[in-house]
């Protein structure tokens, strides 16, 4: 009986010194943080829009002259189900130390939370930090194709119920998301055919496989020699790469910004608030640093740079709008 | 002749020295299991943001040369594959390994994907434009038959029996359905969230191979020391009996130009169809599988000769060719540089010294590639208990660094254990990883097919329907009644 005691006494004494040895720990953690490399996790592959925009913008965190983050950010990639892998990991196993961070893509693991049961992930279990970039869908035909507006696209498909075929990168994705739209909107049948990536999904619309896609305004933009871009699914148009493309609403399509696929880091929740703090302070500066923003024109990405307060009130109104949208399309 | 203007400039101090890096590099972590060509491209790229656009793309393009013929290394010297791509070279480059030819083995395969790659490179130099279009073409009906002209080869890949074959070709198909579907975004086989993102190509390639290998090793029946006793044969040797072996170059170069041409279908099954077209139209089938030159010589020059032509439909169009291909489009990108006519118009100068360096590394990859080959004799030598533990350490750690999951490491032992004591049965593993490349690729352009053909005249129709599925179906069904046809001479032979 004593022994027993004695055990638990020592048990416990162990106990509250590790405790108060990993609170000491975590208190100077809070101040110094942080102390070394961060990681980034992307839920895509390496090489894909995601992962390439998110090694751009975190290229700056450790420059010696700037007073960003001075650790640099290692970017690890868990691809797969379209997203939900790399996701399920991020809110179920990542600490929450500051050290873990990952990328996220609205609409996708919003609209991927709502559709499935075995999600792990929502807007409640994340804390944003920051948005780096917005990439609007566009409606896109191909370069000999009949239609060279919204209205011819939509007389045809108003005689010809269901057989015009649109591509897009995947379901539940922001194409997806935009096509939803644009059928309720214009309450003709349409086809989705999705396809593995955007890339496919661009090469169908090129090819004359589809007769026409929602695709990337990035990507729509770098190829258009290709193809026909009639529409833009955002409020206003995009004035840096495409100024002259209308938006659906001009076109008298009402449809919003939903679609539009925002990408910006995160933290897990339970992270420090002292840390989220201080990243929502230095992350948008690092991503408007004038390499960066030079970088990513190049590449033809457009940035949105969107502080914590903004990115919340965005995903929250996301949220609200998804779940409309995608009532009664629960995945089987 | 443009792309002559600007060859000099390929032969500056810093573009030679990363040439040469790059090389050594990219044949060093292609002999790696688990560092396929896509991984190694993916992982340089970081590396290129602070190098002119120049610089970054003769690294990548060096490295992606490099890659392919590298995974040859350990294909031959350890039967494990260290790609996909090279899935074929383990078939008759081991056995030859095993009977002390492993310096000749790897001289052929050094030569062959020296000169595949060289016609690949001319391919993609002369014929860029008139091939342009040619991406383009495939749709999903297209690439659905592509697919299931790759399930013709699988019967043949087994040299003990067609039935096996085919049942370890269907374990492959029915594992490449685990997870979630593209198309129609349901999941299929997930009893835990550690298969909810697939069987991962890498670890399954991995595990199949190495592991099986790793237990024989333990099991004590090989002991390679003893084993092997080298034969030595001279370079000139190995350089005039690969060159007399024509048929063989030619089988495998124009395949893999081809195949590379695709887009979506990539170097992984280049080598395996011309494997299989080789050996079906080889006058000593017999030979095939039990150490065969002609069946290394028709991969190894299928899979570099891929490269090249799997950059066309990329440099022109945005279309990557091949899975490595789509890394290099983000390093393109990266520096501003967007496919299409501005590549050859405003960025000439660009991509002509990118598209020369790529021919300058395929001599570098030769010189190199054949004095590492000199080194093999080692690897050999190192007694078998050593070689267990670092194929093991090779195989856990390849398969980590793929994504970053642990389950992926847990999915290649399980599935390396179980293919050991299937082989016990006569199984081989090269059907199940070919099934496992191919079934997502079927299913899911069917799947693209049936929706757009429900909104034309049906799925019957849109299959079958145009010169281009008529061609393929009709390449599917040669190759069918070819392998049959062979096998019922081979038993009236007898």
């Amino acid at each position: 009986m004593n022994m027993k005691s004695s055990l638990i006494k020592k048990l416990l004494l162990s106990l509250t010194f590790i405790l108060s040895f990993f609170l000491g720990n975590m208190a100077v953690q809070a101040g110094d943080y942080p102390d070394r490399p961060i990681s980034v996790v992307v839920a895509y592959n390496p090489g894909g829009a995601t992962d390439f925009q998110a090694r751009l913008v975190t290229m700056m965190a450790a420059h010696p002259k700037k007073d960003y983050l001075g650790q640099p950010i290692v970017i690890i990639n868990k691809p797969g189900a379209g997203g939900k892998v790399g996701w399920n990991w991020f809110a179920s196993k990542a600490r929450n130390d500051g050290y873990d961070l990952a990328a996220y893509n609205v609409p996708h693991f919003i609209s991927q939370s709502i559709v499935f049961d075995d999600t792990k992930y929502n807007i409640d279990n994340l804390e944003p930090i920051a948005n780096w970039g917005a990439d609007p869908a566009v409606l896109i035909v191909g370069p000999d194709s009949q239609f060279n507006s919204v209205a011819d696209l939509l007389k045809f498909a108003k005689a010809n119920p269901g057989k015009v075929t649109f591509s897009g990168a995947g379901k539940f994705v922001g194409h997806h998301i935009a096509f939803l739209q644009f059928q309720k909107a214009s309450g003709v049948k349409i086809t989705y055919v999705p396809h593995t990536g955007g890339v496919p999904a661009l090469a169908a619309v090129k090819g004359g496989q589809v007769m026409a896609g929602f695709n990337n305004l990035s990507d729509a933009y770098r190829s258009q020699k290709d193809i026909k871009i009639l529409a833009i699914a955002d409020l206003q148009r995009e004035e840096t790469f495409l100024p002259d493309v209308p938006t659906l609403k001009e076109e008298g399509v009402d449809v919003d910004n939903s679609s539009v696929n925002f990408r910006g880091i995160m933290a897990p929740k339970g992270t420090d608030p002292k840390i989220i703090e201080l990243l929502a302070a230095k992350v948008p500066l690092m991503f408007n640093d004038k390499k960066t923003l030079g970088q990513m024109k190049k590449g033809g990405s457009p940035m949105r740079i969107m502080n914590r307060a903004e990115v919340q009130a965005m995903w929250k109104e996301r949220k609200k709008s998804l779940t409309k949208l995608l009532a009664g399309l629960k995945a089987e | 002749m443009e792309f002559l203007n600007y060859f000099s400039n390929v032969f500056t101090f810093t573009n030679i020295l990363i040439l040469t890096l790059g090389t050594i590099g990219g044949l060093l972590m292609g002999a790696a299991p688990g560092l396929s060509p896509t991984m190694a491209v993916a992982l340089l790229i970081p590396f290129t943001f602070r190098m002119t656009a120049e610089q970054g793309l003769i690294m990548l393009g060096a490295v992606y040369t490099a890659t392919v013929a590298g995974g040859a290394i350990s294909a031959i010297l350890l039967k494990i594959p260290g790609a996909p791509a090279n899935i074929a070279t383990v078939i008759d480059g081991y056995p030859m390994a095993k009977k002390g030819r492993s310096t000749e083995a790897l001289h052929y395969c050094f030569i062959s994907s020296f000169i595949g790659g060289v016609i690949g490179i001319l391919v993609l130099i002369f014929f860029t434009p008139v091939l342009a279009d040619f991406a383009l073409k495939f749709g999903p009906s297209h690439m659905f038959w592509i697919a299931i002209l790759g399930v013709t080869v699988i019967a043949s890949l087994d040299s003990k029996s067609i039935i096996k074959g085919l049942f370890s070709g269907a374990i492959g198909l029915w594992l490449a359905t685990i997870g979630y579907d593209a198309i129609l975004g349901v999941e299929r086989f997930v009893f835990n969230p550690i298969f909810s993102g697939g069987i991962n190509i890498i670890a399954a390639l991995v595990g199949l191979f190495a592991i099986p290998q790793v237990l024989s090793m333990l099991e004590g029946k090989q002991s390679q020391a003893d084993q092997f006793q080298m034969e030595k044969k001279s370079l000139l040797e190995s350089f005039k009996y690969n060159i007399s072996r024509i048929k063989a170059l030619i089988v495998g170069s124009v395949t893999g130009t081809i195949i590379g041409l695709i887009p979506g279908a990539g170097g992984q099954i280049a080598g395996l169809v011309s494997y299989a077209q080789i050996k079906k139209t080889s006058t000593n089938k017999e030979n095939f599988g039990k150490g065969e030159p002609d069946g290394i010589i028709a991969a190894e020059s299928a899979n570099n000769a891929m490269v090249g032509p799997s950059l066309v439909p990329l440099l022109t169009l945005g279309i990557p060719g091949s899975p490595t291909a789509a890394v290099l489009l983000g390093g393109l990108l990266i520096h501003g540089l967007f496919p299409g006519s501005n590549l050859f118009t405003v960025y000439a100068e660009t991509t002509w010294t990118f598209i020369n360096s790529l021919l300058v590394a395929q001599f570098m990859m030769l010189i190199f590639g054949l004095y590492i080959s000199g080194l093999a004799k080692y690897v050999m030598k190192t007694p078998t208990h050593y070689m267990a533990a670092a194929i093991t350490i090779l195989a856990i750690f390849g398969t980590y660094s793929v994504q970053h999951n642990f389950a992926d490491v847990i999915v290649m032992l399980f599935l390396g254990t179980t293919m050991f004591f299937l082989s016990k049965f006569g199984f081989t593993a090269a059907p199940i990883v070919l099934g496992i490349i191919l079934g997502p690729i079927a299913e899911t352009n069917f799947n693209q097919a049936k929706i757009i053909a429900d909104t034309q005249n049906g799925i019957f129709d849109y299959l079958t329907s145009g010169p281009l599925n008529l061609t393929i179906i009709a390449l599917c069904l040669i190759s069918i009644l070819y392998g049959a046809y062979g096998d019922k001479a081979k038993k009236e032979k007898k």
